[in-house]
């Protein structure tokens, strides 16, 4: 054996094994500015000093301080060593000991050794910093640039992230599979330019054709987070609140000691810094309630953002300093919520005129235009007290002027929707009757473009569970239900509902019912983000799970065209079902093209995956995939083009489809081609397999006989059978 | 107790075409079902004879019957077995039926009178039987149980006489080693058959010797299900727990193509002149009660031979699919399933007129 052993090198062994003694001086502090004294008073001096220490909180010894002497005097240097049990002890003691008034002339000063050594090692000699080259970044809306003009989306599925293009079934293929490790879920910013994935450390963003790491946000255990709607910022949210460990790095980008405590922080996207951190619970209402999400809301410049501390105020901070706007908060009695009206495309417009005009410095331009930008409106809602009517306000800002009330009555909730170009808003008023056994709906409607605000009411007698309005548009869809199943769900318990479509009624100027569909399972509206398509489904339940496609303007062939001379409510179409089962969530693309529907393993494990449907209903790509957990389509940003150039494209939309069915034509032949060659190829294999087993057992000619099967077909028996049925039978009596 | 149930009617088939995975046609290629319930609990095994004209079903009621299979009219029952009956097969001529039972026997029958000829006893069940070529051989699987180890067994059958006077010890006796084998089928070698085994593993057996001589430990990773022959006897199709099934070269055991399911199988059978493959099975019977028919996929699958693509489906059982045959003329199909009927579906004129990709020559 030991001849074996000898010329074996275990060196490495030895060293991988090796104990590692606990040698860094890291538990060791240097305390300067004792006092110098002989001897005699050691003893007393050391003891004190660890008394002092000790009552810090960390406890140390006489025995681990180390006085040096000056042999030559009989005195002490005036300094000493102390060592303690680790190096947090000695962090611990470093923040408690330092500059700590020992008696009225020594003031200690107190320092790492390690500190000491690394000071007293640095190089002085300058050495001029090397300039990093530049590197141009990547284009962050690169994907818009597509030249197939495809979309993309991304899936989450296991532990695997992956980002697809989604065009023609040539084109749809894998952009990115990223090696994104432990997160919680991704999250794609407003305009589609971040992918943002939640880490236990905080929030990452990716982006550009690479998929990059574009920022980070340092906000531990984070589990929600919102943009806002510019992508200028980001709140996140985590149920833990903020705690700052000793030692944690200090500046800007990172939580300081003033924000433990907290539960929400607000970041600026591009510098990556925290501007402003929030508690989350306000009272004790916030823990009997469950907490809303978004938190903050964003007024939809990115200017304001605001919250509501419920019953009491709505707080607005500017940005970017996050300073309380005006120094103090909208105190209103009993609010319950309140959101902002978003920006239109004329809104925008005409903001972008007033800037133009600004920075023309002519404000007289701006006057000349005649259109000047909207002022930001938020409007909020009160519940009924004591001798004051529940009240929707509707109020401008910064102005803060009141621009419209609504009193109501009989309120048990509301809710507030708000067109999506800022021409409507509707409150969805869920009123009680006076013996308060039944709630009915009332939905208040404020046509916002016009004078005074003037509000239609639209009253329904059953229960609202959704509202939606088109996007764009001037109608909307309701789901009510007068199931008694409502509200209770429970298994196999699926709430039989109406869905409705309105109208706004140009000649009478109120909204006026299109067509009810009723009896149906449909609990969700998914309106095509472009308008005139609707998706009606059925989620969350395990029984039903249908899919509706409809069109509202079926007989139009340009949405441009004409309503007027045509009947109410007659351009409503199905144009399809489909059936999707058991899934969770459905989503429009951002095109209004394709549909997909998902089935997430967070909420069920039957048949997990995802769907991709065209707008009339077709399927197009299906997948099953266990452990599948999310599917989101990228947004888009708003268009680039001006009215004009979108008026162009529309008007030579004949020309432009031509080359598209052009493409499409090449593609279907492309795919089709290379499918047939596929299965020819798969034939032959088989073929050749087959007529080699079949002359390996019954030689050449037994194959050939028994391929051919004219040689060996069996004589077919004729067979006739005469089947009777009696129909009916009759017995009179004669 | 005959109970008949007749109706016409159209079955709505998934069919892919070339371009994309879509719907494009109802194809109404089955033309007549016909259910019988002469079982009370769930269908282990179907078998056509020969030419098809009879069906034999067994199940876990102890009961054995004999059907028409042009009407579901039932001709008999052979009663005798004291347990589930796991497995039957019949000759080619129908004259003798075996038998395999959870009362550890295996019966031989005379079909025509449904009297039981023989009886062997063992001391586990006996999970599968099978007769070779040309009906001169039988081979039994039992169980491995009560310190019994999982045995393969190979019976002379005595086509003398009246059948009764058989040799009570097996020609060939040996334990396969590894893994218990589930499934077992004679192959044109001489003593040579085929096993499918609970590890997943196919293997080919000298029963001479008991000697391994080929295998594929990785044919499939779960529990092999079911594996029927082709018609001339060279290759086999394979089902699994693993919700697989797949063709294998008798020879080679290479596998040569593979079906991917999204349940588990318990049966897979080849249509004869047609390239198709239908596949049975579904959630666990344990679990059935707990899922909607719906998620339980209990439908029988039509996947294109060659392709490897679904091209069809068939509903209709309540419970998994526990088993499949095909009629060797290849007109119709029995399934069998946990809920105790058994499905016989007649394929119609569409079904044999169908080129579902294009029209091409593919050898059977």
């Amino acid at each position: 054996m030991a001849s074996i052993d000898e010329g074996i090198d275990y060196s490495d062994i030895e060293a991988k094994y090796q104990v590692h003694y606990e040698d860094s001086l890291d538990n060791t502090l240097v305390i300067d500015n004792v006092p110098v004294i002989d001897k005699s008073k050691q003893e007393k001096l050391l003891a004190r000093i660890c008394k002092e220490i000790s009552r810090k909180g960390v406890p140390a010894k006489p025995e681990d301080i180390y006085m040096p002497w000056n042999d030559a005097t009989g005195k002490s240097h005036g300094f000493l060593f102390i060592e303690f049990r680790n190096a947090d002890d000695a962090n611990l003691a470093l923040a408690a000991m330092h500059l700590h008034p020992f008696d009225a002339k020594h003031t200690f000063k107190v320092n790492r050794f390690t500190d000491i050594e690394r000071y007293e090692k640095m190089d002085e000699s300058y050495v001029e910093p090397e300039i990093e080259e530049y590197t141009p970044r990547e284009h962050l809306r690169g994907w818009l640039a597509d030249a197939q003009g495809r979309d993309q989306y991304v899936t989450y599925r296991g532990e695997d992230v992956e980002i697809h293009w989604h065009g023609k079934p040539s084109q749809s293929e894998l952009a990115m599979k990223p090696d994104w490790k432990d997160f919680l879920y991704v999250a794609w910013s407003p305009l589609g330019t971040y992918v943002a994935t939640l880490h236990r450390q905080g929030v990452r963003l990716w982006g550009g054709p690479s998929w990059k790491p574009q920022q980070r946000f340092a906000h531990p255990l984070v589990k929600l987070i919102d943009f806002s709607p510019c992508e200028q910022y980001l709140v996140t949210w985590s149920n833990d609140a903020i705690v700052v460990p000793d030692g944690a790095p200090q500046g800007p980008q990172y939580l300081s000691p003033d924000d433990e405590g907290n539960n929400i922080a607000v970041w600026d996207i591009k510098s990556g810094h925290l501007l402003r951190t929030f508690s989350a619970v306000n009272d004790s209402d916030a823990t009997r309630k469950q907490m809303q999400w978004p938190a903050l809301k964003w007024s939809p410049d990115d200017k304001y953002v605001a919250r509501v501390t419920p019953g009491q105020m709505i707080s607005v901070h500017e940005l970017p300093s996050m300073y309380l706007h005006g120094k103090k908060s909208l105190k209103i009695e009993g609010v319950v919520d309140f959101e902002w009206c978003p920006l239109g495309d004329k809104d925008r417009d005409d903001a972008e005129k007033d800037a133009q005009a600004a920075s023309n410095g002519g404000a007289a331009a701006a006057a000349k235009s005649g259109k000047k930008a909207r002022e930001n409106m938020l409007v909020y809602w009160t519940p009924e007290v004591v001798n004051q009517p529940a009240r929707v306000t509707l109020l401008g800002f910064p102005s803060r002027a009141i621009l419209r009330q609504k009193n109501l009555f009989n309120v048990t909730e509301c809710k507030l929707y708000w067109q999506n170009q800022a021409d409507f808003l509707c409150v969805k008023v869920d009123r009680h009757t006076k013996t308060k056994k039944s709630i009915f709906c009332n939905l208040e409607i404020f046509r916002v473009r016009e004078k005074d605000y003037p509000v239609e009411v639209v009253e329904l007698k059953d229960t609202v569970t959704d509202f939606s309005w088109e996007p764009k548009g001037e109608r909307f869809a309701i789901v009510s239900s007068s199931d008694p199943n409502l509200g209770n769900a429970g298994p196999g318990i699926t709430v039989k509902t109406d869905i409705s479509f309105y109208q706004l009624d140009h000649g009478k100027n109120d909204f006026k019912l299109l067509r009810t569909l009723s009896n149906r399972t449909s609990n969700a509206i998914r309106w095509s983000p472009r308008g005139r398509h609707v998706v009606l489904a059925t989620v969350g339940s395990s029984s039903k799970s249908e899919l509706e496609f409809w069109d509202l303007d079926f007989n139009l062939d340009d949405v441009g065209q004409t309503r007027a001379n045509q009947d109410w409510g007659s351009g409503i179409q199905l144009l399809g079902t489909a059936d999707h089962y058991a899934l969770t969530d459905v989503e429009w693309d951002p095109s209004g093209r394709y549909l997909a529907t998902s089935a997430s393993s967070w909420t069920h494990t039957l048949e997990n995956g995802y769907a991709i449907w065209d707008f009339r209903g077709q399927e197009i790509t299906k997948l099953i995939l266990d452990r599948f957990k999310q599917f989101i389509w990228r947004p888009r940003p708003r268009t680039l083009l001006t009215k004009e150039q979108q008026r162009q494209v529309r008007k030579n939309l004949k020309e432009y489809s031509r080359t598209f069915d052009e493409e499409d034509a090449a593609e279907e032949s492309n795919v089709s081609a290379e499918l047939i060659a596929l299965r020819k190829r798969l034939v032959d294999e088989w073929n050749a397999w087959r007529i080699r087993t079949k002359s390996e057992y019954f030689g050449d000619a037994a194959a050939r006989a028994r391929s051919s099967p004219d040689v060996h077909s069996e004589e077919k028996e004729e067979i006739e059978v005469w089947v009777e049925e009696l129909i009916d039978q009759v017995e009179e009596v004669l | 107790m005959l109970q008949e149930y007749k109706t016409s009617c159209l079955f709505t088939v998934f069919l892919e075409t070339d371009s994309a995975a879509r719907l494009v046609s109802f194809l109404p290629f089955l033309k007549f079902l016909l259910k019988s319930a002469g079982h009370e609990r769930s269908l282990t095994q179907l078998k056509f004879n020969a030419e098809g004209d009879l069906l034999i079903s067994c199940s876990k009621d102890h009961v054995i019957n004999v059907w028409y299979s042009h009407n579901g009219e039932r001709l008999g029952t052979y009663d005798g077995n004291n347990g589930t009956v796991w497995t039957v097969d019949i000759d080619s001529e129908s004259r003798f039926l075996v038998s395999g039972s959870a009362d550890n026997t295996l019966r031989l029958w005379n079909v025509a009178t449904g009297k039981c000829l023989y009886t062997w006893e063992f001391p586990t069940a006996v999970k599968r039987v099978a007769f070779n070529e040309d009906d001169t051989k039988v081979v039994c699987i039992t169980e491995q149980r009560m310190g019994y180890q999982c045995a393969i067994r190979v019976f002379d059958i005595n086509r003398e006489g009246d059948g009764t006077n058989q040799s009570e010890e097996p020609l060939y006796f040996f334990n396969p080693i590894g893994s218990k084998a589930t499934v077992c089928a004679f192959t044109l070698m001489k003593d040579i058959i085929i096993t499918g085994h609970e590890s997943g593993k196919v293997a080919l057996f000298n029963v001479k010797t008991g000697e391994e001589i080929e295998n594929n430990e990785r044919a499939h990773s779960d529990h092999v299900t079911d594996l029927q022959l082709s018609k001339d006897r060279t290759y086999c199709v394979t089902s699994s727990k693993d919700k697989l099934a797949r063709i294998h070269d008798i020879k080679t055991l290479m596998v040569i193509k593979t079906y991917t399911t999204e349940t588990p199988l318990n049966s897979a059978a080849l249509a004869p002149t047609r390239p198709y493959v239908l596949l049975g099975g579904g959630q666990e019977a344990m679990n059935v009660t707990t899922t909607s028919i719906r998620q339980g996929k209990f439908e029988t699958r039509f996947w294109h031979k060659v392709y490897e693509e679904e091209v069809g489906r068939v509903k209709g059982h309540f419970g998994p699919i526990n088993t499949i045959a095909v009629h060797p003329a290849g007109t119709c199909y029995a399934s069998g399933g946990e809920d105790g009927f058994v499905r016989v579906h007649h394929f119609d004129d569409s079904y044999f007129k169908a080129q579902p990709y294009g029209a091409v020559d593919i050898e059977d």
